[in-house]
């Protein structure tokens, strides 16, 4: 699945969920403040490389506040930054670079967002690496078919910052959408590699391997996250970024393998 | 007129038309030779073109005998291949972008001898895109020929026969004669339908500018970075889309004419 349509079903359920979410809250006779309590639905507009991490916090937070729904757009960063800017029913933003982060910031949608994690680049490849890739170099290599993420992207910026440490030149065979998406085109072999990050290699398991990137040459990109200002359930919205923040929050985080900022 | 049947028509006509006046008048009018002239987007553009119409030349030369098979031929099973081959109408093209890759793809249960036998990959490169495209858009042409052999007139062919022509003279010089509206039409549909192809496109082909980027692809990404030439890219298929509908008003815009 590609992540547009991905991306597109998610605003739809997301608008949905927003929608039934309204109804039911303006019968509820004002029991609950709207924005004094933890609880309804949030829309938790998140960067593609934290698909698992936060699939697992949002359970979690789900059980620590019964009848809270936690429910996730994961992307690429700037769509989703783009949406929000267009009116998309989001409570919290979570990006893979303070680039998207500033874009959402700047046009008033949030304030003060937190850096949460770091996350560093890894080449992914078949478990059979058919094209023996063993360095960054090898991907400069002609025969050697790589997938990058498109450079709007955190990571696809990322990448081509290791590119310019390793002073090499990777003319990749396709630029997808998310590194959800390049992971994916590795997975089932059509390319040789691909640069994701660190995280991805370890949640795909056994389905790639991981060809370590050197420190040295590496390049590591920010996490910023923040409750938006327009949220509807900001109070639900605040305590979900207080639960990434928390230890609990960056225990999950870390055995995903992402850095401290 | 009554007014159950004209509110809801009205706003019928006001929900398929909005959207459209948005964008003409959203559109980034003084900004739009610079963005159309960018390389990037004329190289979108002529590949979009290339790739809709080299898959509407394959659909035509495996469409038209399978329409003709299909309408004419009386086996046991026939209507179950039509239902078959027509599936990608309604099949969501990103399924079958997916299908594909899985057919076609390097290690895909066709794509696998393609890659041993012959080094092909079709995966990431135009004909990649192509491939995608004709799935998508082959079926449009099929059901539009395949309606019009059906519905022709088999006296002036059997009127042929026993004049001494060939079964392949028949088709070639009454047959095909008699449907050529429909193939303009199917041709024009299947066109279109390449022309604006995008789930398949990407999950098959991949992204890659001046190889496999198309127009609705740029357009999709640009969304993300820089709207003000996504909606410009968005006003120049709208364009496109306006003149395959002037092409086929003859067809469409009377309404007794059947297809």
């Amino acid at each position: 699945m590609t992540a547009a349509r991905r991306t597109y079903a998610g605003v739809a359920a997301a608008t949905l969920v927003a929608t039934v979410a309204a109804c039911g809250g303006s019968s509820s006779a004002g029991s609950a403040g709207k924005s004094g309590s933890v609880s309804g639905t949030i829309n938790v507009f998140a960067a593609a490389s934290l698909t698992e991490a936060f699939t697992t916090l949002g359970k979690q937070f789900e059980a620590a506040h019964p009848g809270v729904k936690v429910v996730f757009d994961f992307g690429p960063s700037s769509g989703l930054a783009e949406q929000i800017d267009q009116g998309a029913p989001a409570d919290v933003f979570a990006s893979a670079s303070t680039k998207s982060m500033d874009q959402v910031v700047s046009a008033g949608s949030a304030s003060n967002p937190t850096p949460f994690v770091k996350n560093v680049m890894e080449i992914a490849v078949p478990p059979s690496n058919p094209a023996h890739v063993a360095t960054v170099k090898d991907l400069s290599n002609s025969g050697v078919k790589v997938a990058l993420c498109q450079s709007q992207v955190p990571c696809g910026s990322t990448a081509a910052q290791v590119f310019t440490n390793a002073k090499v030149t990777v003319k990749p065979v396709t630029e997808e959408v998310d590194v959800k998406s390049v992971l994916a085109k590795v997975e089932l072999g059509e390319v040789d590699a691909g640069v994701v990050y660190v995280t991805d290699v370890r949640s795909a398991g056994s389905k790639v391997d991981g060809v370590a990137i050197p420190d040295s040459i590496n390049a590591s990109t920010t996490y910023p996250i923040a409750a938006l200002t327009k949220s509807h359930s900001a109070a639900t919205a605040r305590a979900f970024v207080s639960y990434v923040l928390s230890s609990d929050g960056s225990a999950v985080l870390t055995a995903d393998g992402f850095q401290k900022p | 007129m009554p007014w159950p049947l004209a509110v809801p028509a009205l706003i019928g006509v006001l929900f398929l038309l909005v959207p459209l006046v948005g964008l003409l008048v959203r559109a980034p009018w003084s900004g739009l030779s610079r963005i159309l002239s960018d390389a990037g987007v004329t190289s979108a553009l002529r590949l979009s073109l290339v790739c809709a119409t080299a898959a509407t030349a394959i659909s035509l030369v495996l469409g038209v005998p399978l329409a003709w098979a299909l309408a004419r031929v009386r086996l046991r099973g026939i209507s179950a291949l039509r239902a078959l081959v027509t599936l990608p109408l309604v099949l969501p093209p990103v399924v079958g972008g997916v299908a594909l890759l899985l057919a076609l793809g390097r290690h895909g249960l066709v794509g696998q001898y393609l890659d041993s036998w012959f080094g092909i990959t079709l995966p990431f490169t135009t004909a990649g895109v192509v491939v995608a495209e004709t799935f998508v858009a082959m079926p449009f042409l099929i059901i539009t020929v395949e309606g019009a052999f059906r519905s022709a007139d088999r006296g002036l062919e059997e009127a042929a026969r026993t004049l001494g022509a060939s079964r392949m003279t028949v088709f070639r010089r009454v047959t095909l004669p008699m449907v050529a509206p429909s193939l303009g039409a199917g041709a024009v549909l299947c066109w279109a339908r390449a022309l604006g192809e995008f789930g398949a496109t990407i999950t098959f082909a991949g992204n890659l500018p001046g190889v496999t980027q198309t127009m609705p692809l740029k357009v999709y990404l640009a969304l993300e970075s820089d709207p003000e030439a996504a909606i410009a890219l968005s006003l120049v298929l709208l364009g496109v889309s306006v003149l395959v509908l002037a092409g086929l008003r003859d067809r469409w815009l009377r309404p007794s004419t059947p297809l």
